[in-house]
């Protein structure tokens, strides 16, 4: 298990390595080469969690490594659904690093599995964590947006062309991007504090009890919430849209290891 | 003497400002001020340009001096101004510096962008038009074909048509960059320079959604607006159109900015951030330059477009140089064709032609007939040399008895392309 863990992770670093060289070379093939090694990651990924399932008896979402690592899982199959329908220019060279280092995290993270305590045993565990994770993938992608897009609009303001210009998509199409991913995560964001909240009903028998994890969650919701607000009414868009994408995502990644570590509460995974 | 006969007025773009140039409008087809200055006395051929930046008439008279007063008269027409102004605001070339006036302005070296490929083409529609109403004799004819040879020798031969034309696309590129699709865009030309419709044209290419043009004066908004299948509006609209637009390609001749940081600063708020891409091609400046810090507004002018497209701008300069050689060379060629138009260096051309021809087949037939006397040899020389002068002599008179004027021209250059003295005709 552990080895199948360590070659996605390493399918995942070699295609960080192949969309650089792509980005460099910008040669067709390459890019093919680069998608088909990220795609045998996701499905080796996928795997991954199906056997870590059978093996714990539930759904492997308790520990910092399960979370971190669904998390990377989410992000890459949000990324490779772009395919369909939404393709983004050298999107990958961005959202195959934030997978490897998020493949790191985990796997400094403890990969014991842990017994879980007989209150959490529901079936809105795999529903609520999921789907909170998920949401996550869609920031972090948004976050990656936000960051091409704040690389590429320098180059234009200063009128200096470097290697982003010719490489990046439109401003325009970051800032859809920006827009589809926000909308997509703030859904599933959404998804998961009601979920979480019918689940703390059944296992403490509150919807809510201001656990530092669900203030958190709920500051993060606010904040994109607020984002998505004023991008609809007073035309939030563009740069500031990019900016904020990059400090929402920071609102996630607080919530999900600053509260772990630095606050404590009943979200602290069992581990 | 024929060359000096050739005179250029005009007016352009470095010797009088818009407000100057609008006053001469001439629009629509050129048949009413050609019908014109061929009324004028003196005038024997002409050629009339007119386009956003300049205004120039070509002719060739007989009295130089007394048509240009004429023509600067017809030119200044609807202006109002006084003649000593109108001299300030024009220029007159006369002989060999019209020819050269006349080929700087075909290989777009005379352009506000030097390189852009638009004025050609409207040197090539002036000619067609000169041709229709048969304003054109041999000078003209001759001198209009070389230029544009010329031109097409200098984009060929250098590559100073690259930089216009990637400046054009490469705004349209950074449009692309910006603002993704452009169908459904819209863009607002202000002033119309040719520049404006360069860059307008290329973003029509690449399916830009509408085209509004503003101008002081509206009626030339709407020339253009109609060749671009859009809408005219004033000038003073301009704030209100630029709420909706998402390009505006600036060209105007004023001498102050048009727009400032405070005017467009509440229309972002207008526009919910729709982005905004300005380009300032207008020398002066016609956009303030400090709009460039404003949230979601990109601001390019011609040199940073220029910068943009090449950073080499030595290579451009030298393109130029280039360009003046090849321009320079093809002036003096055109000169010497000019002054061999006279009646004597044609003559002497004929007779030279001839005794070469002569003494080159005597010389061969002599060779091969080595048992001749010297008697019959000379007998020989006097054959060739008769029948050389017998057949000058119908053509020589021909030639001697033209009166002046435009008939004895064209026999001229009947007789010279007859006897094939200008190689590349």
């Amino acid at each position: 298990m552990t080895l199948l863990f360590q070659l996605t992770f390493s399918l995942y670093l070699f295609a960080t390595v192949v969309y650089v060289v792509h980005f460099l070379s910008q040669k067709k093939q390459v890019r093919a080469v680069a998608r088909a090694i990220i795609l045998t990651g996701g499905l080796l990924h996928t795997v991954y969690f199906v056997v870590r399932y059978v093996a714990a008896g539930h759904t492997p979402l308790t520990s910092n490594h399960e979370a971190v690592s669904f998390f990377a899982w989410s992000m890459t199959w949000a990324f490779l659904s772009f395919w369909w329908r939404y393709r983004v220019k050298n999107f990958g060279v961005f959202v195959a690093p934030l997978i490897s280092l998020l493949m790191l995290i985990a796997a400094f993270s403890s990969q014991e599995m842990v017994p879980l305590p007989p209150a959490l045993r529901s079936n809105w565990l795999p529903a609520h964590a999921s789907i909170a994770i998920m949401a996550n993938g869609f920031m972090a992608l948004a976050f990656c947006g936000g960051v091409m897009y704040l690389l590429l609009e320098h180059e234009i303001k200063k009128k200096k062309f470097g290697i982003f210009y010719s490489r990046l998509p439109s401003l325009e199409a970051l800032d859809n991007l920006n827009q589809h991913c926000l909308a997509l995560g703030f859904l599933l964001m959404t998804m998961g504090i009601i979920t979480g909240s019918v689940w703390a009903k059944q296992a403490w028998g509150t919807y809510w009890q201001w656990d530092p994890k669900e203030t958190w969650s709920l500051v993060t919701w606010l904040i994109y919430a607020a984002i998505l607000h004023q991008r609809l009414t007073m035309g939030w868009r563009r740069r500031r849209a990019a900016i904020m994408a990059i400090v929402g995502f920071g609102a996630v990644l607080f919530t999900l290891w600053g509260v772990t570590y630095l606050l404590g509460g009943v979200h602290s995974y069992v581990g | 003497m024929l060359a000096e006969s050739i005179v250029i007025i005009g007016v352009n773009h470095k010797t009088a400002p818009v407000a100057v140039r609008e006053k001469l409008a001439f629009s629509g087809d050129c048949a009413g001020p050609l019908l014109t200055l061929m009324n004028i006395e003196g005038c024997q051929e002409c050629c009339f340009l007119s386009t956003c930046n300049r205004v120039e008439v070509i002719f060739v008279a007989s009295d130089p001096a007394a048509a240009a007063v004429a023509v600067r008269g017809f030119l200044f027409a609807k202006s109002g101004l006084a003649d000593a102004e109108a001299q300030q605001y024009s220029y007159l070339y006369q002989g060999r510096e019209a020819v050269d006036h006349l080929y700087h302005v075909a290989t777009s070296l005379d352009s506000m962008v030097v390189g852009e490929p638009q004025i050609l083409g409207q040197l090539k529609q002036a000619y067609r038009e000169a041709l229709e109403q048969k304003t054109t004799g041999v000078i003209l004819n001759r001198l209009l074909h070389k230029s544009f040879s010329v031109a097409k020798r200098v984009r060929t031969e250098t590559n100073i048509g690259g930089s216009a034309v990637s400046i054009s696309y490469a705004a349209v590129q950074l449009a692309k960059k910006i603002l993704g699709n452009l169908q459904d865009k819209s863009v607002l030309l202000v002033g119309a320079g040719e520049m404006a419709e360069l860059a307008a044209e290329h973003l029509v290419r690449q399916g830009i959604g509408r085209v509004i043009v503003a101008n002081r004066t509206l009626e030339r908004a709407a020339l253009l607006a109609r060749r671009f299948n859009g809408t005219a509006v004033g000038l003073a609209e301009l704030t209100t159109q630029l709420a909706e637009v998402d390009i505006l390609v600036s060209s105007t001749g004023a001498t102050d900015l048009i727009l400032t940081k405070d005017q467009v600063k509440p229309l972002m708020r207008q526009r919910k951030n729709r982005p905004l891409f300005l380009i300032d091609i207008a020398v002066p400046r016609d956009l303030d330059p400090e709009l460039n810090e404003l949230d979601n507004v990109y601001l390019y002018d011609i040199d940073d477009l220029k910068n943009v497209v090449d950073v080499n701008k030595v290579e451009r300069e030298k393109e130029a140089l280039r360009a003046e050689g090849i321009v320079a060379e093809e002036v003096a060629k055109f000169w010497q064709w000019l002054e061999g138009m006279e009646l004597s260096p044609t003559i002497t051309a004929i007779r030279q032609k001839a005794d070469a021809i002569r003494e080159a087949e005597v010389a061969k037939t002599l060779s091969n007939l080595k048992s001749l006397s010297e008697s019959e040899r000379r007998s020989v020389e006097m054959l060739a040399n008769a029948i050389v002068n017998k057949l000058l002599h119908e053509p020589m008179v021909f030639l001697k008895n033209g009166g002046p004027g435009d008939n004895s021209r064209t026999k001229l250059a009947l007789v010279r392309q007859l006897f094939g003295l200008d190689k590349e005709y």
